[in-house]
């Protein structure tokens, strides 16, 4: 077991937003304040990590043909939990965040490492595996909102800091690109983030080039 | 329920309220089966398809079954188990009886469970208190409207293949997802558009 690697692995290397494109819906859908870029991505850390233990708990009991589903009903346990205590306990990022939080079921990234990841490795594996590809993700998450909120709306912290939650006024008041909150803005935002990705990995592939020679 | 509000309701899911463009259901099989035309149309009636026999058998789940029992909360696991056996069955009956869409559809049909869209348009109507007819309409149109931007979709990008010359770092992915905003930019639009 690497902890480093896996680390690296899903906060960079192989992030599950910008290098495997999973969970796409998401992350557009959701980051246009920072409360609920942080709401969202706690939430899939939570599940992500409770699926992958439990997946890979019982790996070997379950029959092949038969094993989509069983993590499908294994990820929806886990979904409807968070769902009820986020009622509960914070009712505006449940509303707020609305139809998402279920949607978590079919989130692709949960699917795609219970699949690629904790139906093959250890226990405590797994665990580390689903809290650093979900921290993959919640960072992905936290940039697409700084990023929307400032240049959209000219805050910072919207649903957080500030007065009445509305988030710190940085530029004046006017003067933000309402398109980027709109849905065009999460298209754009994270077209350029994935740019800026493949262009830093393969400025990182060209060095190790250069110092091997 | 009157005949304006099933119209407005299926503008709506078709143009005003895109599913994909406007509210995020389903990107990851709009942005992965769009490369070619024919699979993006075979894609995108599957998906209408599936999506509108859902809204039927997820109401009557709810109404007769969830709701007599108050398992209301139970409502997530519910409607996955019918989506993934609606589409297993779906599955096995093209086999069956229409051979030849069911090859053409190939892979996509066991993907779409995991498709958002499908799970979402019954959480929505749900959470809309649509009626029956309401709910298979909005299904059945929300499925039209995925069917539209797959299809306007893929052919931009059938262009951009042949004319495109992005910069490096923006090739494959990056290009596409821009593209697409360009054209939920177009779907805005739309919204001004007020029905009745």
């Amino acid at each position: 077991m690497n902890v480093k690697k896996q680390f690296r692995d899903g906060l960079i290397t192989n992030n599950p937003v910008l290098v495997q494109l999973l969970g796409m819906c998401s992350t557009m859908a959701i980051t246009t304040t920072l409360f609920n870029g942080i709401g969202m991505g706690i939430s899939v850390i939570i599940i992500l990590t409770c699926s992958n233990i439990v997946i890979s708990l019982v790996r070997k009991l379950i029959p092949d043909q038969i094993r989509i589903a069983c993590y499908i009903v294994i990820v929806a346990g886990f979904v409807t939990i968070v769902d009820l205590l986020l009622q509960a306990y914070l009712p505006s990022l449940s509303e707020s965040l609305g139809v998402f939080i279920p949607l978590i079921v079919v989130n692709c990234i949960i699917l795609a490492r219970a699949e690629a990841f904790a139906s093959k490795n250890s226990v405590a594996a797994s665990a580390l595996d689903g809290i650093f590809q979900g921290l993959g993700y919640t960072v992905v998450l936290i940039v697409m909102c700084i990023v929307r909120e400032l240049l959209g709306n000219g805050t910072f912290g919207g649903g957080l800091l500030g007065p009445d939650g509305a988030g710190i006024r940085i530029l004046p008041e006017g003067t933000g690109a309402l398109m980027l909150i709109l849905p065009v803005g999460g298209f754009l935002t994270l077209g350029c983030l994935i740019a800026l990705m493949q262009y830093l990995l393969r400025r990182h592939e060209e060095k190790k080039e250069a110092e091997k020679k | 329920m009157s005949f304006t509000g099933l119209v407005s309701i299926s503008l709506g899911a078709i143009l005003i309220q895109n599913f994909i463009f406007s509210q995020f259901l389903g990107i990851c099989p709009f942005m992965g089966v769009s490369k070619k035309m024919d699979t993006a149309l075979g894609m995108g009636i599957a998906v209408t398809f599936v999506m509108g026999i859902a809204s039927v058998f997820c109401w009557l789940v709810n109404r007769f079954l969830l709701v007599p029992l108050g398992l209301g909360y139970m409502q997530t696991v519910a409607y996955i188990l019918v989506i993934a056996s609606l589409v297993q069955f779906v599955e096995m009956f093209l086999k069956k009886s229409i051979p030849s869409l069911y090859q053409a559809l190939g892979i996509y049909l066991p993907l779409i469970t995991t498709n958002c869209a499908v799970l979402g348009v019954v959480l929505l109507n749900t959470q809309n208190n649509y009626n029956f007819l309401e709910s298979v309409v909005y299904g059945v149109t929300g499925g039209l409207g995925f069917l539209v931007a797959i299809v306007l979709f893929a052919s931009v990008r059938e262009r951009l293949e042949l004319t495109g010359d992005p910069p490096r770092s923006f090739e494959g992915f990056p290009i596409a997802l821009i593209s697409a905003g360009l054209l939920a930019l177009a779907f805005m639009g739309f919204s001004g558009l007020k029905v009745f």
